[in-house]
């Protein structure tokens, strides 16, 4: 079966023959910028399929990193030296390549956080927190990873508001005519992820903010698992949210974005007090900064957002449709290769489908599963991914999830099925 | 050496497709519930007392091959024995999983349960073979508490 489709897009930005004529990714020499990809664990070479929990790094991300702490390294927006204007100019700089690797109108719009987790964190806990009165509501889809779900029920439970699940289907596709029917005049906001971490259904995100806005209702996108495969730009998307990671884009842990259009930010409270989010400090009163500072409280992760700055620079030099051409070739040989094992079902088949394959196999947990193939060198996820409530949707209490990256190859798939064939003889 | 031959071996696969004192049992003087919140494992014990002995006991619930096996063979094994030796017990599987071969277990005393060894070169396995032995110490010692792995 090929379930999947060439649409790891958003329409309209990329028609799939273009992907077959523009330039190929020579994914052997991407391989080149990973040095992790040469570890031999148990001697064998490493088989990376976990890159949806975390991204591997490229050399330019490493060196980036340790470029500022060598060279550029002092607190921001305060000194007057030579290192802190460097390092101002190094941190904005990052906030500036943001802004642009997702569309944003200003770089003021892009919040830097730890990780997509405090980016919504910060939006219940600012935004929702104001909005939300007794008795209205909060949406969000069947399909989120826990940090779009908890953070919503805590601010639910607090204001009064009631947490409502828009549902899919078997396949793992959300029914945007149900979704549609949830959206009423007590929804405030619709909170979405773009890619599902555990089906990797690509979510019409343009068509959900396009509803939830006719009736006055925010949307925040989880893009946590978007931002490394697709081509994001959040104006055209009308999103009022969004919300990444850096890890999960071949940038370091610790760092992650908030984007918030310009009049929202503007009204909402500060997230946390302290240092940088004021303009001035009095015991008496005290006024805050303006927008990104007033929600970046305390010394940054300067060097972090340098090295999330040097990875979307990495993505760039990957070329956009030729990352989104090769990382589909991998995809359809992989749902291909594994559709054809006998006993294994395939968890998630919408046919808009970027990156991840959550599969069970007849009469062997996916934690059994994921030990046999680690000793083949071969890294996948198994568990619940963080998504209990999809899991529990679909009958499951857990999968095996193999996942990929730009330097994921068609070798990679051959090996996971080498060693599923291995896991299939143990348990015969 | 860490052999995926010295983890599954036959007779755990064997008991974690045939899980033996598998349901719910009637009359069971004790119960235990057992989580894994890293892999979903789940299984709830059930443990009939009667004069200091574990008279009967019966396991339920889903888990990874390893999870199910130490279950089923722990049940196997305590089957007639008295409270105190079945806690006994518990101390030197948890040695033998969590200190390995540096352990002060000898296999003659673990029986059938010397197959669980070498799940102690396998770290993020300790916990699935552990958990029916968490839920035993919670049943016996009658606290009722729910045991969780993490």
């Amino acid at each position: 079966m090929t379930a999947v489709q060439t649409s790891v897009l958003p329409p309209g930005r990329l028609h799939p023959a273009d992907a077959e004529h523009n330039a190929c990714l020579d994914v052997e020499r991407v391989r080149q910028d990973f040095p992790i990809l040469r570890e031999t664990p148990y001697g064998k070479p490493l088989v990376y399929l976990d890159s949806a929990a975390t991204s591997q790094k490229p050399q330019a991300v490493i060196d980036a990193i340790s470029g500022f702490y060598s060279r550029d390294n002092a607190n921001v927006h305060r000194g007057v030296h030579y290192l802190s204007e460097q390092a101002t100019e190094a941190y904005e700089g990052a906030r500036a390549k943001v802004g642009g690797f997702l569309n944003a109108a200003h770089a003021s719009e892009i919040i830097f956080t730890s990780g997509t987790t405090e980016a919504i964190n910060l939006v219940a806990q600012t935004y929702a927190r104001t909005h939300l009165e007794e008795g209205d509501e909060v949406l969000i889809t069947a399909m989120e990873h826990h940090s779009n779900i908890v953070p919503w029920q805590m601010v639910c439970a607090e204001r009064g508001a009631r947490l409502r699940v828009a549902p899919i289907s078997d396949a793992g596709e959300l029914s945007v005519d149900e979704l549609e029917q949830l959206v009423g005049p007590r929804t405030r906001l619709v909170a979405v992820t773009h890619v599902s971490n555990v089906l990797g259904t690509v979510n019409p995100i343009r068509r959900i903010t396009e509803i939830a806005h006719a009736r006055g209702a925010r949307v925040l996108v989880d893009g946590a698992q978007a931002a490394p495969h697709l081509d994001i730009d959040v104006q055209a998307l009308g999103c009022d949210f969004y919300a990444l990671s850096g890890h999960k884009m071949y940038g370091p842990t610790g760092i992650g974005v908030l984007y918030g259009r310009s009049e929202l930010l503007e009204e909402m409270p500060p997230y946390q007090g302290g240092g940088d989010m004021i303009a001035s400090v009095s015991f008496e009163k005290t006024v805050y900064n303006t927008p990104p500072y007033k929600f970046e409280a305390g010394t940054p992760n300067l060097a972090g957002a340098v090295g999330l700055g040097a990875a979307i620079d990495f993505l760039a030099g990957l070329g956009h449709e030729a990352l989104a051409a090769h990382e589909h070739d991998v995809l359809a040989y992989g749902v291909r290769a594994l559709s054809g094992l006998p006993g294994l079902r395939l968890i998630g088949t919408a046919p808009a489908k970027a990156s991840v394959m959550s599969f069970v196999l007849d009469g062997v947990h996916p934690h059994d599963i994921g030990t046999i193939l680690d000793r083949h060198g071969v890294a996948i996820r198994t568990g619940h991914h963080c998504a209990q409530p999809l899991l529990a949707r679909l009958g499951l209490a857990a999968t095996a999830r193999a996942s990929l990256a730009c330097y994921s190859t068609r070798q990679d798939i051959d090996a996971l099925v080498a060693g599923l064939d291995t896991v299939q003889e143990a348990f015969r | 050496m860490s052999d995926l031959g010295d983890l599954y071996q036959e007779v755990i696969i064997d008991h974690s497709r045939r899980p033996r004192n598998f349901g719910e049992l009637e009359g069971a003087t004790r119960t235990a519930e057992g989580f894994n919140p890293l892999c979903g494992d789940q299984l709830t014990l059930y443990v009939k007392l009667a004069d200091g002995r574990i008279a009967d006991i019966a396991f339920q619930g889903a888990g990874c091959a390893i999870a199910q096996a130490s279950a089923s063979l722990m049940t196997t094994a305590l089957k007639g024995k008295k409270e105190e030796e079945a806690l006994a017990l518990f101390g030197r599987v948890h040695a033998m999983l969590t200190e390995g071969r540096n352990g002060e277990a000898h296999p003659a005393e673990l029986g059938k349960l010397a197959v669980l060894s070498g799940v102690w070169e396998f770290p993020t396995r300790v916990k699935c073979a552990i958990l029916a032995w968490h839920a035993l110490r919670s049943a016996l010692e009658a606290d009722g508490a729910p045991v969780s792995t993490e």
